[in-house]
Parts: structure tokens; C-alpha cells; sequence
């Protein structure tokens, strides 16, 4: 049951990964694929699957508006500020992956719930949709004061806007870790590794509580795991959490299902996941 | 013989030593040594740049604005440098040090990740102060290859780049190669700097065949101090070039022996030696200020620190992992634990 039609913004590594969630995801469709640059391999890929590709940037969509209920946009964040006011013009949703942040963060097992009226939501970064529910998992237990994250990702994954602008990574993480996360004060680091075989994406939470109540915690991380890895297989807990005085440490790893990239792209992968997850949700609403 | 710019770094990587647990009349004491000592540059930073208090690197006794305030206010010659890793620090942090008065920006990535450091190098140059790229884990990546990532941040505006040798793995041909490299593929307006470890002993030596390789600004760290086995000692450095006939800019080298001796070295934690870790770090090419995370991990989970470092090694980890190490940590206790079993049955 193929009803609600979505439009991708943006031909890139996410934009691409995300033809491929679409693709197999029952209740959305792909009405449009949108780039800029006829060349590029995601454009060249909608292409030979026969989806409606076009290479004249977001206003070549104008004579569709009948054809899509929802843009996913995967440009930048300059882009999307531009993009945006098309889409509230057009009554569009949106379903922001670049660092704007015109709308409401959103981490769907933590508050797509609460967002399910916006017509505009964010993605905030790869690093946040794998850290932030463990910050969650913890918060609902107990005061976290101070929650930092570090996202090591290979350097393969990490695209031209990532690298352009890497304070925004750093800066929106931090902000989703308190405002989605829960915690009193979030802190974000990334680090590119470059090495062969490419590295799969892993992450490290470190979470300082203001009572360590160590059996509810490990309850509500496990829980929180198995949330996450409903829509993202390959989320896992790498080693039992490390508690050290009020410091809880947890190490990540996130395989992605090796659509566009291959499995050691998670960071690619939970983010266009987690932006499927929410196209879902909203079409279940429709 | 060439003209050196010689910068000291005991205020940046040197904190490593003491965990960045520098305090007001420490900041004060040594940047004011190395301020008579004529050093032109002084690097005042957290050991892992801007916003690098943290639980992953550590946290600093005094916050960056802390040091670098009491650094500025304390020289009266020299110019006040912090180091920035973009990933770890951001734009925000870096307009508030240039704010403070700090005149030399040392923009740090990965060698081969050149390109991250684009905005915070352009940042610095619009607002009049002098960039340094700093490539670093140097010894992971051939001549040619580190050439072309240098000169992207030289088109970015780097006035200087730097062949960083974090895990003090070179040797000195690799260092030789590596500086021609450079000198070879930037265009003359742009130095070539060096920064070196002293894990496998050869930090000085490897100073000298980068100036006779064609570079002109050289690292150091006073007495010892340092990430690993210590920076390359600054007044070490500063002699070793004056007597092969170098001019070290401004520096007046008996006072700064003095400073060394008398400022610097009694702040050390310990003696410097090349311990069989810190050997460790510069045989298996490990980031230098794993070091004492690895001390830390052993402690806890019961591992040899050594160990820990050949594997991290193994594992190609870059500057910035120390979450890592933990991690491994816990996965060679495991392993024991493991093999114990599958022993006992």
C-alpha cells in the first residue's frame, strides 16, 4: 500500500541511501528524485530505476505538486533555509537531514511522538541519532548533569558538506543531546579515521548522573537498544556499560545495512533510517 | 644556515604531563620564563586544543580562557598560539581566544583530512591573526600524499605547515623526505614547520634534519614535558641549532636553559624517560597522549599498557580516539578472560 509519495531533495551519499529506504519501506513511494548536477551517480542511479529525476534544483518540482505529500531534503543547511519557504508555500512536510534546524529536533524513539503535527522536523546529525537515545535511556532514570559524545566515523562516509562545515556537527549534537537527550549540558566531538578496511561507525556516550542507579540504567539502555534496532539492524551496545563514581560510559557501534555505502557507513545509515522512520509514522497518520 | 622560529609548546602538549592540570602561578611562571627567554611563540591550549576539556581527553584545572588571559597578560614580547582540532573545538571558541589576544591560530587535523580545517584556517586569516596547519600522525601517510594535503591548507591561508610527527614514529629520513616534500610542492611565501615526539629518541636529531630539509619553524617543549617521552625538549632544540650554525630567532639560549631548568623541570610529575610504553608509542605509531589513558586503563581492567598501545596501533587509531582505549582494554581483559576458560577446561 504504496500512498504516501515522497520527494528527495539532495543527491548525495544520503540523499541516495535514503532512494534506497524509500524503496523498501511498504507505505512510501519515491515521486521524485532532485539534484543539481545531471552527473551525479545518486541522480544516475534514480535514473536507471526509472523514478523521475530531475537535475534543475527544488524549483523543478513545481509542476508536481500533485504528485508528492512530503520532501526529504538531503542538501545543506544553506539550501534547506532557501528550500524551506518553497515547501510552506507549496504545504509541504518537510523532513530536514542538513544541520538547519528550522523545525523541532526529532529522535524517533525518543519524541517523534510529540511531532507528529510539525510540517517541518530535523534530523539534527548522525552522531545525535545514535547517541542521544542513550542519553534518553539514562535521563528517564535519573538527572543527567553532563552528557558528551564522541562519533569516530571513517573518513569515506563523511561527505563535502560534513567537512565543510564540521562545527556544525559538533554544536547541533551537543544542542540535541539537551534538548531531545535530556541531559543539563551536552557536549559533541567527531573524529574522521581514515583507515583501510574502513572502520564501522562506533560511538562513545559519557553520561555524569546524579544517582547511579546501575540496574535501572542497564534496563533502560537494553530497552533502548532494542528500540533503536527496529528500524536500524545493526545498533548495538559493544561492551557492557562502564561505571566509574556518578560516570557511566557507553561504547557504540552502528552497521549500517549497506545500501548506498557499504556496512561500515552507519553513521550514513541511522540517519536516513531514522528520517524513514519518521516518513512512516507521518504517512500512518495520514 | 637557515632562521628558526622556535615555539614552545610546554603549555599545550606539555600539559599532558600533568594532565592539563597547569594552574594560575604555573601559566604565569612559565610563559613569563619563556617571554625573557626571548621564544617568539608561545602555545597556550588545553593538551588537545580549544574546547578540549572534556571526559574523553581530560579535564583542564583552568579553563582555555583561563590560560590563554593569564598568558597574554604575562608576555610582553612573545605572541600567545592556541592549538584547535576542528571535530573537537569550533569557531565559537576560536573567536573568543583571537578575542583574548591570542596572534597565532594552529589549525590540526588528521594527515589526511586536510579539509576539515578550511573554515577555522580562513577564519583566522580574516581576522589578521597567523595559521599554522598541523598535519598530523604524519608518519601515516607517503611525501607526495602529505604534500597535496598541505597544500590544500595552504590554499585555505596557511601561513605555515607542519609535518607532525604526533606518535614521535619517524625517522630521521622520513622526516627529511617528508619536509621536501612540502618545501617542494608550497609556494615560498609558505614555512614548513616541524613537531616532533621523543618516543624513539631521535626528537632533536629529527628537528635538525627538518631545518636542513627546508624547514624553519621548530616545536618544543621545555625539560621533558610533554605527550609520550616528552615533546622535543625546546632548549635542547634551541642549543642543537645554534651550534650546527642556525639562527633561533630572538632566543636568548642560556636563558632559556635557565628557564627550563629552574621553572619547568620541577613541575614535572616524574623524570622523563622513554619508558617501555611511551617506546611503544613510537615503534606501533600511536597519538602520543594515549600514553597516560593507557597508564589508566591498565589500572583498571588489568591489562598490560603496552599491550593496549600495540593494539591500538594495530587498529590504525588516529589523534582524538581515547575512547578507544578503554575499549580495548576491555576487550583484551575479555579475551584473557576467555582464553582462561577455554585453559581451565
Amino acid at each position: 500500500m504504496k500512498d504516501y509519495r515522497v520527494a528527495i531533495v539532495g543527491s548525495g551519499n544520503i540523499g541516495t541511501d535514503l532512494m534506497y529506504k524509500i524503496e523498501r519501506t511498504p507505505e512510501l513511494s519515491l515521486a521524485a528524485m532532485v539534484g543539481i548536477d545531471p552527473q551525479s551517480d545518486g541522480l544516475a542511479r534514480a535514473r536507471s530505476k526509472g523514478y523521475r529525476v530531475l537535475d534543475t534544483g527544488v524549483e523543478g518540482l513545481e509542476p508536481f505538486l500533485d504528485d508528492f505529500d512530503l520532501v526529504m531534503e538531503a542538501t545543506s543547511a544553506g539550501a534547506h533555509l532557501k528550500n524551506s519557504v518553497l515547501y510552506r508555500q507549496w504545504g509541504k512536510t518537510a523532513i530536514d537531514l542538513t544541520p538547519a534546524a528550522i523545525g523541532p529536533y526529532v529522535v524517533p524513539v525518543v519524541n517523534l511522538d510529540q511531532l507528529v503535527d510539525e510540517d517541518n522536523v530535523n534530523m539534527i546529525t548522525c552522531g545525535g541519532q545514535a547517541t542521544i537515545p542513550i542519553v534518553a535511556a539514562i535521563s528517564r532514570v535519573t538527572t543527567v548533569n553532563y552528557a558528551e559524545i564522541v562519533a569516530t566515523i571513517s573518513s569515506r562516509s563523511a561527505g563535502p558538506g560534513t567537512r565543510a562545515n564540521i562545527d556544525e556537527f559538533t554544536h547541533t549534537t551537543a544542542q540535541g543531546i539537551e534538548k531531545v537527550g535530556g541531559a543539563l549540558k551536552g557536549k559533541a566531538i567527531i573524529v574522521l579515521n581514515p583507515a583501510k578496511p574502513y572502520l564501522i561507525m562506533r560511538d562513545t556516550v559519557y553520561v555524569e548522573v546524579e544517582e547511579v542507579k546501575e540496574t535501572e540504567i542497564l534496563e533502560s539502555l537494553k530497552e533502548m537498544e532494542a528500540d533503536v534496532r527496529s528500524y536500524v539492524p545493526g545498533y548495538r551496545l559493544k561492551t557492557d556499560p562502564v561505571f566509574e563514581g556518578n560516570k557511566v560510559t557507553v561504547f557504540l557501534e552502528v552497521e549500517g545495512s549497506g545500501d548506498y555505502l557499504p556496512p561500515f557507513a552507519g553513521n550514513l545509515d541511522i540517519m536516513t533510517a531514522a528520517a524513514t522512520r519518521v516518513a512512516q509514522v507521518y504517512a500512518a497518520k495520514r | 644556515m637557515a632562521q628558526i622560529t622556535l615555539v614552545d609548546t610546554t603549555l599545550r602538549d606539555g600539559s599532558h604531563a600533568v594532565r592539563h592540570q597547569f594552574n594560575e602561578q604555573n601559566v604565569a611562571d612559565l610563559a613569563s620564563g619563556l617571554d625573557r627567554a626571548g621564544i617568539p611563540v608561545i602555545e597556550i591550549t588545553h593538551g588537545d586544543g580549544l574546547g578540549g576539556s572534556s571526559l574523553q581527553y581530560g579535564r583542564s584545572l583552568l579553563s582555555d580562557e583561563e590560560m590563554i588571559s593569564i598568558g597574554v597578560d604575562t608576555v610582553q614580547d612573545s605572541k600567545v598560539a592556541v592549538l584547535l582540532l576542528p571535530g573537537i573545538g569550533t569557531h565559537v571558541e576560536l573567536e573568543r581566544a583571537l578575542d583574548l589576544g591570542a596572534k597565532v591560530v594552529r589549525v590540526a587535523t588528521h594527515c589526511t583530512e586536510a579539509d576539515i580545517s578550511a573554515q577555522h584556517i580562513e577564519m583566522t586569516k580574516s581576522r589578521g591573526a597567523l595559521a599554522v596547519g598541523f598535519l598530523m600522525m604524519a608518519h601515516m601517510l607517503e611525501p607526495d600524499d602529505l604534500a597535496k594535503q598541505a597544500q590544500l591548507m595552504a590554499s585555505y591561508g596557511a601561513d605555515v605547515v607542519y609535518v607532525t610527527d604526533s606518535a614521535g614514529a619517524l625517522l630521521p629520513d622520513m622526516v627529511g623526505a617528508r619536509v621536501r616534500a612540502l618545501r617542494s610542492a608550497l609556494d615560498d611565501a609558505v614555512e614548513i614547520g616541524f613537531h616532533g615526539h621523543n618516543n624513539l629518541g631521535l626528537a632533536v636529531g629529527n628537528s635538525l634534519v627538518a631545518v636542513e630539509s627546508g624547514a624553519t619553524w621548530i616545536d618544543g617543549a621545555m625539560a621533558g614535558f610533554g605527550a609520550g617521552a616528552g615533546n622535543t625538549a625546546t632548549e635542547v632544540v634551541a642549543a642543537a641549532l645554534d651550534k650546527a650554525g642556525h639562527e633561533v630567532v630572538g632566543v636568548d639560549i642560556f636563558e632559556l636553559m635557565r628557564v627550563a631548568e629552574e621553572k619547568a623541570r620541577p613541575l614535572l610529575p616524574s623524570s622523563t624517560t622513554i619508558s617501555r610504553s611511551a617506546l611503544m608509542l613510537g615503534y606501533a605509531g600511536v597519538y602520543s597522549s594515549f600514553l597516560l589513558h593507557a597508564y589508566r586503563a591498565s589500572e583498571r581492567f588489568g591489562v598490560d599498557p603496552a599491550e593496549i598501545l600495540l593494539e591500538l596501533g594495530q587498529r590504525k587509531m588516529v589523534g582524538g580516539q581515547e575512547d578507544m582505549i578503554v575499549d580495548v582494554a576491555i576487550e583484551l581483559s575479555q579475551g584473557r578472560a576467555d582464553q582462561g576458560a577455554t585453559n581451565s577446561r
